[in-house]
């Protein structure tokens, strides 16, 4: 099903998450030596998956938690957009959980502790279901992500940061001039 | 993989369809200058010449030692060597980039035949050395902000530049220290931290220095941070005084020297009372715009920010001492007057930006009074002494209000226009950002105008319920901006503060997000976010001259004398701030609401500038 299932499948050796025998999730695409994308596992992530529940009320959290006062309603403003196809520290849905717990260097706070975590799953999933074609096929007018898709579980079959052709909207490789 | 490929056939037109730029509001939704225009009395332009007085705009040396020039804040250069007939050779030196892409609002300094230079975060400081060939660089000093404070800037990661004083260049940093640097060798002579990202506090503003102190305001007024005017002691950063502008009097700085010019701001502790329980704490009224030195009655005056949450009946009340000015004692602090320019804002209205101070004719004596141009739309001439406004009248569309009442001061609100929750109220004129924002206008003593650079653009607003969480958004709004009318988002307006009316309007299709500069040979230069620089005639508006240069440009050109004597006009590039982020962000033209709504009405500058940043001087071949 993923590309390289965690810790019992593929040459596990080489991955860092099973070097340090833990779930980490892995922020980085570049893993020195490998020789194709790690992809980490962490199996709270699954319930989320293919939830309606989970992206409809991560949508009313990310109101209630001003997520929404920095990102918009997914096009970003004090922080980045989340409904294109870049993602910066991976855009799985277990990656994005791991940014929401921990925070990031360059603005974002970490909730760690501070939201329950089944909350932060259900953000999570908000979040991930922002670029997905379904959800983003729903804009009726200027406001985005209203109509939020669930996150199938075949959209995270890849590592983070290039998501297959065809599973997002991609809009921001070309720009053309007025 | 199959359930994607339908659907991206059916996201093309959806694409397009959202980076539409709006279409704008008709001109018969909002009112006319005639309309909503009032004065105390009529004009009586024979009563005298209106001018800067001495003390506040001393002779030009040809240095730009401060973003506005003067105390006066007239950002006029007595330089003649460009003239409208000279202008047409000017060429481009040199060039120098800042290494950093984002939003460059600051002006460059010049002191000593060295250039200053302050860029948006990280805050780089460059000085170079105007003396020899290709101005080289003397020092760079890298202040290293928490990277964190990024993620508490509202509208870009902008700063609006420093101040050369005494031997040292004074500048703040984005996550809140005010730092002095040696200009000779760019070592810190102090540091003084002053604001708090935890709590959402950032610094974007160029401080102010008069008279031996240093003048600092904090931003957030998006992050319900309270609101705040610090003075140091400019030889060694030690905090002498500071005064918030909401809460009770003796933290506001209100006493027995408090005599405002209106009954409604009389009683005390208002800056508690006009509030909901608490809400004052977390209730805005920053100070990150301009802050005025007057030599000539020992006082300074400042704007305050929006009152927070952006949604207004979270708090109920008048919000005092937000969307207002101050003037206030330079030694102790304390409050002199104040006057509020919307009371309980319901549309972002900041009182944040920059007043210019003059002797002016009005009812047929000299009056010393301030021009403030306000982001709800009107132009405002105070009296200095008192706080008294003399006259408020419209310079662009404006329906949120109905004019000044001029016997009680008191904005006059249109209910039609007022803002509520869950319900989308549209073509709301001006927009949040103003009629007019930060970016600083110019008065020439020569033309007697004020060369105002502004928007055209006004907006749909719903409230929604927030809550406060510490260090994020407090906002409670859900804005989409738009064109206001006839669809051009930005003018160049010449007005007299005496006829009280334009003499002449340049239009722009973008918003003008820089200051403008006018100089003795009549000529006010200004840029544009689609990257020209321009130069226009002070008397007529003409188009004299232009150049493109690498991004847009929303910072404060200067005009300066050289080494060798001639005249040398700076400014940096960089497209950005609250109007740029869809560029410099980057944020998502798909989502209007995105960048506090302004993305609805700026989609289609990603396809006329890139992020960038450089300096540019240009002069004429000699």
């Amino acid at each position: 099903m993923l590309a390289l299932g965690g810790c019992n499948k593929g040459p596990a050796a080489d991955l860092p998450a099973s070097q340090i025998g833990s779930q980490a999730v892995i922020d980085s695409a570049l893993i020195p030596g490998l020789t194709r994308s790690a992809v980490s596992s962490d199996p709270r992530v699954a319930q989320y998956y293919d939830n309606a529940d989970a992206v409809n009320t991560g949508k009313r959290l990310f109101g209630q938690y001003n997520c929404s006062g920095c990102h918009s309603n997914g096009g970003g403003g004090m922080g980045p957009s989340l409904m294109d196809d870049e993602w910066i520290y991976g855009g799985r849905l277990e990656q994005i959980h791991q940014t929401l717990v921990e925070g990031r260097p360059n603005g974002m706070p970490a909730w760690g502790g501070k939201v329950p975590d089944q909350q932060l799953w259900q953000l999570s999933a908000y979040v991930r279901s922002m670029s997905l074609p379904a959800t983003l096929a729903a804009q009726n007018g200027a406001t985005p992500s209203q109509t939020p898709a669930p996150v199938p579980r075949e959209a995270d079959d890849h590592a983070g940061w290039s998501p297959p052709p065809g599973t997002t909207n991609d809009y921001t490789t070309l720009t053309t001039g007025p | 993989m199959r359930f994607t490929v339908t659907v991206l056939l059916a996201l093309a037109p959806l694409a397009a369809l959202a980076q539409t730029v709006p279409a704008p509001v008709p001109a018969s939704e909002v009112f006319t200058r005639e309309e909503i225009g009032h004065a105390l009395a009529a004009p009586t332009p024979q009563a005298g010449r209106t001018m800067p007085s001495a003390a506040n705009a001393p002779e030009d040396d040809g240095q730009w030692t401060m973003p506005s020039k003067n105390y006066a804040s007239t950002r006029f250069s007595a330089l003649t060597e460009l003239t409208p007939r000279t202008v047409k050779g000017l060429q481009p030196l040199f060039s120098f980039s800042l290494g950093v892409n984002k939003g460059q609002e600051a002006a460059p300094i010049v002191a000593d035949n060295t250039m200053f230079i302050v860029t948006a975060y990280p805050n780089y400081v460059y000085a170079l050395d105007l003396t020899r060939p290709g101005a080289p660089l003397k020092w760079k000093f890298a202040p290293k902000p928490l990277p964190a404070s990024q993620g508490v800037a509202c509208c870009d990661v902008v700063n609006r530049g420093g101040s050369v004083s005494n031997g040292k260049y004074i500048f703040n940093t984005l996550d809140g220290q005010t730092i002095a640097l040696d200009v000779r060798t760019g070592k810190p002579v102090w540091r003084t931290q002053l604001g708090n990202i935890n709590t959402g506090e950032s610094i974007t503003m160029a401080p102010l220095v008069a008279q031996g102190r240093v003048y600092v305001g904090n931003s957030g007024g998006e992050l319900g941070v309270r609101g705040w005017i610090a003075a140091l002691e400019e030889s060694s950063g030690k905090l002498l005084w500071k005064a918030y502008n909401t809460g009770p009097d003796k933290e506001v700085l209100i006493g027995p020297a408090f005599k405002p010019a209106y009954a409604t701001d009389r009683g005390t502790d208002l800056g508690v009372k006009s509030w909901p329980p608490q809400a004052w704490k977390i209730g805005g009224g920053n100070v990150w715009g301009w802050i005025t030195y007057d030599a000539e009655l020992d006082a300074i005056y400042h704007g305050t920010g929006n009152p927070g949450p952006w949604n207004a009946e979270q708090r109920p009340g008048d919000n005092k001492w937000t969307a207002g000015i101050f003037a206030r004692d330079p030694a102790s602090g304390a409050a002199r007057w104040y006057y509020q320019f919307s009371p309980h804002d319901e549309h972002d209205y900041d009182g944040i930006n920059e007043q210019i101070l003059l002797d002016m004719p009005f009812a047929g004596t000299m009056h010393k009074v301030l021009i403030h141009f306000d982001r709800n739309g009107y132009i405002y001439i105070i009296e200095r002494g008192t706080g008294k406004v003399l006259s408020a009248d419209p310079f662009g569309p404006v329906n949120s209000s109905k004019g000044v009442d001029i016997a009680t001061g008191e904005l006059i609100r249109n209910p039609a226009k007022q803002t509520r929750l869950g319900q989308v109220v549209s073509d709301i004129c001006p927009t949040a950002s103003g009629s007019k924002d930060w970016n600083p206008s110019s008065f020439s003593p020569q033309t007697g105008l004020v060369y105002i650079p502004h928007e055209n653009i006004c907006m749909d607003w719903m409230n929604m319920q927030v809550n406060y969480i510490a260090g994020t958004p407090y906002v409670g709004a859900n804005v989409h901006m738009k064109p206001g009318p006839g669809g051009h988002r930005g003018e160049l307006t010449a007005w007299d503060p005496v006829r009280r009316g334009p003499v002449w309007v340049d239009k722009e299709n973008f918003p003008i997000w820089s200051g403008t500069v006018v100089t003795a040979g009549d000529l006010v230069f200004y840029g544009t976010m689609d990257g020209w620089f321009k130069a226009v005639n002070a008397r007529t508006g003409e188009l004299l001259w232009k150049a493109k240069v690498d991004s847009g440009i929303v910072s404060q050109p200067i005009s300066y004398r050289g080494p060798d004597g001639h005249q040398y006009i700076a400014v940096l590039s960089g497209v950005g701030g609250w109007s740029g982020a869809v560029v410099s962000g980057p944020v998502d033209p798909r989502d209007g609401s995105a960048a506090l709504g302004m993305v609805n009405a700026m989609s289609d500058l990603p396809k006329y500038t890139t992020a960038g940043g450089t300096l540019y001087v240009f002069t004429l071949p000699h």
